[in-house]
């Protein structure tokens, strides 16, 4: 069963692992489709992972797997030491979209995993916390908006407190800026990495954009499809912190272009 | 810079300045605030009836003239305000208006939650409901009376069951609304169904939920008059059967006229509360903002 992987060094940056996948399948009952295949992959503490891949290999079902959402046919999926059965309090998770809801004020938003998992008095307690978290990103003084009110960064800023306020272990981050215009992007991925720093977490980011994977990532784990499996994992040793202005410098281009040559490679198949 | 020739009103050109080649023209209708456009059609409409029937198009008795009808709303309108006859009448049908609205509400409510979030109500249930809502609800109305009687009962049934149907659709469609991100969050925070219907669903759905109650109110009130053509009964709507009997036409329609403010002010109220509870939504319909 063993695709010939392969593996560059991959040099694991920092800490202990924190999530480990071990040899994740992934079979759609329904059809029959392989959507995963022998996935191996860990996330060491403090480290940020992209994973790119075109569409159909297999990142979204990766990424649903590791959040708890569905279970994989086959393999160990271990988080923190325990193994990942359903969602969890110590999952961080950002989607596309900011989806905050409309009823809520931007703290009210913020505090919802709380009121889900603990009650209102909970959340309640954790006000402080949500305020602290907002003044990290940048919105303070907007608690008590609305997020009709909210510019699209300013929502996606709101929706990284929600995901940091249960304080997880690992966060999840699901094309989390792809809506924002390119400008807006690119701050939103430097204000990412200095969030990153300063909790000291540990990310996973899926992405389309190359750059974008690049100019945030430790490691990136290139996906192929049909059957969706792990291509290569590409280390980038460029220092941190990063800047925008790296992405102008030769190295940057290097790394650009090596993974989409190692992209285009599946596209034959 | 002062090529003129393409300016087809050149001879006012000296107002807009040097510059301007190509001035902005403004629609009359953009230039005309909404009440006085609104004022003429009324106007036109009022003196289109004045013609028709002052010169002896129509019969005084299939229509009567405009003064004719505002003298008897003024007489009609007396009988309501000194509590007369009227006055109970119009209250008994508010009270089947009132009844049959909050049981349809309850009913509909609930019966559209079970459809919109089991997914045997949808597959099993949501088909007749679909089924029975395409039928001519209306002609349920002997039926009514007969299985109810005469009284306010058999109305009150007719109103409900004929303004439940779209608070069902729109309930169900409503817990629809969500969509995929919302629900993922949802299940990455571990909430239980409840707490997802609750907290997420219903409130994302509240602006459907408020569409089909607007199409209920509507529907409410022309269930009870209906009843009440069909049932009898001491309410406005006998009244208009009465007075259309006696080709009393001027009576008939100062009574349409009173019972449509009724109408009106039950959909007003359901707007009302729709603004204070969906604070963030914002109708598109514009025919009330503009």
């Amino acid at each position: 069963m063993s695709t010939a992987l392969a593996y560059k060094e991959t040099g694991a940056p920092l800490g202990a692992p924190v999530y480990e996948l071990n040899r994740v399948s992934k079979t759609y009952a329904r059809n029959l489709v392989v959507a995963l295949e022998d996935v191996d992959l860990t996330l060491r503490h403090g480290s940020f992972t992209s994973v790119i891949g075109s569409s159909g290999c297999g990142k979204s079902t990766l990424l649903k797997i590791m959040a708890g959402l569905i279970p994989p046919t086959q393999g160990r999926v271990v988080l923190q030491g325990e193994p990942v059965t359903g969602p969890r309090r110590d999952i961080g998770m950002m989607f596309q979209q900011a989806t905050l809801f409309p009823w809520k004020t931007a703290v009210e938003n913020i505090l919802l995993p709380i009121e889900i998992r603990d009650g209102k008095a909970a959340a309640k307690a954790a006000l402080g916390r949500a305020n602290k978290l907002l003044d990290m990103v940048g919105l303070q003084g907007f608690e008590n908006v609305y997020p009709n009110e909210l510019s699209g960064g300013m929502a996606q800023r709101a929706s990284i407190c929600r995901m940091l306020i249960t304080e997880p272990a690992v966060l999840l981050l699901d094309e989390p800026f792809s809506a924002l215009d390119e400008l807006s992007r690119d701050m939103m991925n430097m204000e990412l990495q200095r969030i990153c720093r300063e909790q000291d977490a540990t990310a996973f980011l899926v992405t389309h954009s190359i750059q974008e994977a690049v100019i945030l990532s430790d490691e990136i784990v290139v996906m192929k499809p049909r059957p969706g499996r792990v291509a290569e994992i590409v280390k980038v040793d460029l220092p941190r912190p990063r800047t925008l202005e790296m992405m102008t410098t030769p190295k940057f281009g290097e790394i650009v272009e090596y993974i989409r040559g190692q992209l285009d490679k599946g596209e034959d198949m | 810079m002062t090529d003129l020739t393409n300016n087809p009103s050149s001879a006012d050109s000296a107002d807009y300045g040097e510059d301007t080649v190509w001035v902005q023209e403004i629609a009359f209708i953009d230039s005309v605030p909404r009440w006085i456009a609104m004022t003429f059609v009324f106007l036109v409409f009022i003196g289109t009836w004045q013609f028709v029937t002052s010169f002896g198009f129509v019969s005084p008795i299939i229509l009567p003239t405009p003064l004719e009808t505002l003298l008897d709303m003024i007489f009609v309108g007396k009988n309501l305000v000194t509590g007369g006859y009227m006055l109970t009448s119009l209250w008994i049908t508010m009270l089947e208006v009132f009844y049959g609205f909050a049981l349809a509400i309850a009913i509909g409510f609930t019966l559209g939650v079970l459809v919109g979030e089991t997914a045997f109500g949808e597959k099993a249930v949501m088909p007749y409901l679909v089924a029975i809502d395409t039928m001519p609800k209306v002609a349920f109305a002997p039926l009514f009376v007969a299985w109810l009687g005469f009284g306010i009962e058999s109305k009150v049934a007719l109103a409900a069951f004929i303004a439940t149907f779209p608070i069902v659709v729109g309930t169900a469609a409503g817990l629809h609304a969500a969509d995929e991100n919302a629900r993922m969050l949802f299940k990455t925070m571990g909430a239980t169904r409840m707490q997802t219907l609750i907290k997420m669903k219903l409130p994302m759905g509240l602006p459907q939920i408020f569409t089909g109650l607007k199409i209920g109110a509507v529907g409410v009130m022309a269930g009870a008059i209906t009843g009440e053509f069909l049932g009898g009964g001491k309410g406005f709507g006998e009244l208009i059967r009465i007075a259309a009997s006696q080709l009393n036409t001027p009576r008939v329609f100062s009574l349409i006229f009173y019972l449509s403010f009724v109408g009106l002010a039950l959909y007003l109220v359901v707007q009302f509360t729709q603004r204070k509870v969906v604070f963030w939504h914002k109708e598109r319909v514009g025919s009330h903002d503009g």
